[in-house]
């Protein structure tokens, strides 16, 4: 089957896109505001067609640790949670990242903390770019700011984290996973069979062929100093991500005054903040971090000496600012408006806001 | 004898099974754990299943496991073991998929993963070596700790008010409709280790036969964390632990 258009949730979109890459399994707990993504898959019964499977689990740690099962097979293998349920994946998300294990996870973010609302936020940033579970790890973290991305990241994630043999995260929230719009899903591939996942991931436990040594996946090394190394290895790694994988998208920075820095859903918001702003005579231009990491530092601090200031625009308390201030490196101001809670702020409240922080 | 008579094939009564490796075990001497993987290396082995079988490692003094057995394995965060299974099984069905765990691992932070993976039926077998204590971590209360016995954390003994029962999961878990074989067996006769290693095999025959959840729990010593010798351990274990933990078949069908 070819490419098709359809209209649908950002949440549904991930569905899809997950049969139609060739996932090989999901495991699940529902949450709101993300359970049209189990749901939408349990409707289209993959199992029946592309042999996928899906399992609604007792919890999200079960759910997490059967994607550390599944990766260690080194099958595509992805779960999708909320605020809270990726609070409790963390130790499974650690333990992914120390045995090198690639798989998808899906963070349809709401606000906090503590049990907190259904309506979005933004509020994870520092959960998943700096590591919300224990040891030195990262995970390959993309930002949709549209359903097709939703769509689209789900193939670009599995296949980042099988390059990388590391755990890559969709970072979204209730709005891009609520909303609905116009997508094109992408054919649909087979998923691969046992053959070419030993060609592809020869550490995979499939069983031991009798002319190998058996594989193990854990992240124990109990010799410090082997795990020193261990840990040298994955900083190595997350650097070379580091130098091979930062994507973001600039629009009229060029001539730009003053430049919103949003990611998500908020960098849709500050689109139309922007066309506002220029209607007005402010020349504003917009940085969309896509990747949260690898942050797209050297962008950030290209246009750092060029412009009055800089505004992170985010639906939280003011967390990627601490990136952009680090890339900035003291060269412009940089201010943070946010709105808290699940209130979702809107174009002219942040024109508001731009104006205020730098006294336009 | 000499030597030489004794290695003569004729003589052999006994050889380590060949999916065991040469590496050093570091069990400590007297503990069950050793004759438990022997044990599942030969039913391996007799039942030819080397190439098709995945092991889940737990946390505790059985994390290692993956360092003897000479086939796939993957090491679980703590209890998460039938998390882990569940995966690799439902994933890769015609493979043989067991979790080796403790009595912590699968009885306390794991109680709801082994409940549901077994409540789901998922064909994998569970083994479990009940010792009441927490060996690797330096003699704990375990939640199968026998009342009044002193752990490290129940240095007067464990209290029913301070501490609760022993836990019985096995008998909970034979009540699941998901699980075919639910058995308690122990090693510490040349008998008891047969009949264990029997229904070992029971529990990966129904696995490979798709029959649903098989538990096979060892009630075992801990010489080190019981503070005794293994001598004493054995005999300590028959006297105090098969009163709350009675070896037999609980399910079995």
């Amino acid at each position: 089957m070819s490419e098709e258009i359809f209209l649908m949730k950002g949440n549904e979109a991930i569905a899809h896109a997950a049969i139609r890459y060739g996932a090989d399994g999901y495991f699940g707990y529902p949450i709101t505001p993300q359970s049209e993504i189990m749901e939408t898959l349990m409707a289209e019964t993959p199992w029946k067609t592309t042999g996928m499977v899906v399992l609604q689990a007792e919890s999200e740690t079960a759910s997490i640790n059967m994607v550390y099962g599944g990766a260690g097979c080194g099958k595509a293998v992805m779960t999708s949670s909320s605020s809270p349920g990726m609070s409790l994946m963390q130790e499974g998300i650690s333990y992914l990242a120390g045995a090198e294990l690639p798989c998808l996870l899906v963070n349809v973010m709401r606000g906090g903390p503590g049990l907190g609302t259904i309506q979005p936020s933004q509020a994870d940033y520092f959960q998943t770019v700096k590591g919300g579970g224990h040891g030195d790890y990262k995970l390959i973290t993309l930002a949709p700011a549209s359903v097709q991305e939703m769509v689209d990241f789900v193939a670009l994630g599995f296949d980042m984290s099988f390059k990388y043999n590391n755990p890559a995260v969709i970072l979204t929230d209730g709005v891009i996973g609520q909303m609905m719009e116009k997508v094109t899903l992408p054919e649909f591939k087979r998923r691969r069979t046992d053959d070419e996942i030993r060609e592809q991931c020869p550490w995979a436990t499939l069983g031991k062929p009798a002319n190998k040594k058996p594989n193990v996946i854990t992240s124990l090394e109990l010799d410090p100093y082997k795990m020193e190394i261990n840990n040298e290895k994955f900083q190595a790694k997350y650097k070379q991500i580091e130098e091979e994988f930062v994507l973001f998208e600039e629009k009229n920075c060029e001539d730009a005054e003053y430049i919103l820095v949003a990611f998500g859903s908020m960098a849709r918001i500050c689109q139309k903040t922007m066309e506002l702003a220029r209607e007005a005579g402010i020349k504003v231009g917009l940085i969309r971090p896509i990747t949260l990491w690898p942050f797209p530092t050297e962008v950030i601090s290209k246009y750092a000496s060029k412009v009055a200031g800089m505004l992170t625009v985010e639906m939280n308390a003011g967390q990627m600012i601490e990136d952009v201030r680090l890339a900035v490196e003291g060269k412009t101001k940089v201010e943070h408006f946010g709105r808290l809670g699940g209130i979702v702020p809107t174009p002219s409240e942040v024109l508001v806001a731009l104006k205020s922080k730098f006294d336009l | 004898m000499s030597t030489n008579n004794i290695i003569d094939p004729a003589n052999l009564v006994y050889a380590k099974p060949e999916l065991m490796n040469d590496a050093d075990m570091h069990y400590c001497p007297g503990c069950s754990h050793g004759v438990v993987h022997k044990l599942v290396a030969e039913v391996i082995d007799e039942m030819g299943l080397r190439e098709k079988t995945i092991g889940i490692a737990p946390v505790g003094c059985a994390v290692f496991a993956y360092n003897y057995l000479d086939i796939d394995w993957q090491e679980a965060a703590h209890g998460r073991a039938p998390a882990l299974a569940t995966a690799v099984k439902r994933l890769n069905p015609d493979r043989m998929v067991f979790t080796y765990q403790g009595d912590g691992d699968l009885a306390a932070i794991g109680t709801a993963e082994t409940i549901h993976a077994a409540n789901r039926g998922e064909n994998i077998v569970i083994i479990f070596i009940n010792n009441a204590i927490y060996g690797m971590t330096g003699g704990q209360m375990a939640p199968t700790t026998l009342l009044n016995m002193k752990t490290s954390t129940t240095p007067n003994g464990r209290d029913v008010y301070e501490n609760g029962y022993p836990l019985k999961i096995t008998d909970l878990l034979a009540q699941l409709q998901g699980v075919c074989l639910a058995t308690r067996q122990s090693v510490h006769t040349a008998a008891a280790v047969k009949k264990a290693k029997k229904m070992i095999r029971k529990a990966f025959e129904n696995s490979m036969e798709n029959k649903g959840t098989s538990i096979v729990e060892i009630v075992s010593t801990c010489s080190s964390g019981w503070k005794m010798t293994p001598a004493q351990a054995n005999d300590w274990m028959v006297e105090n632990m098969f009163e709350a933990y009675p070896i037999g078949d609980l399910k079995n069908i």
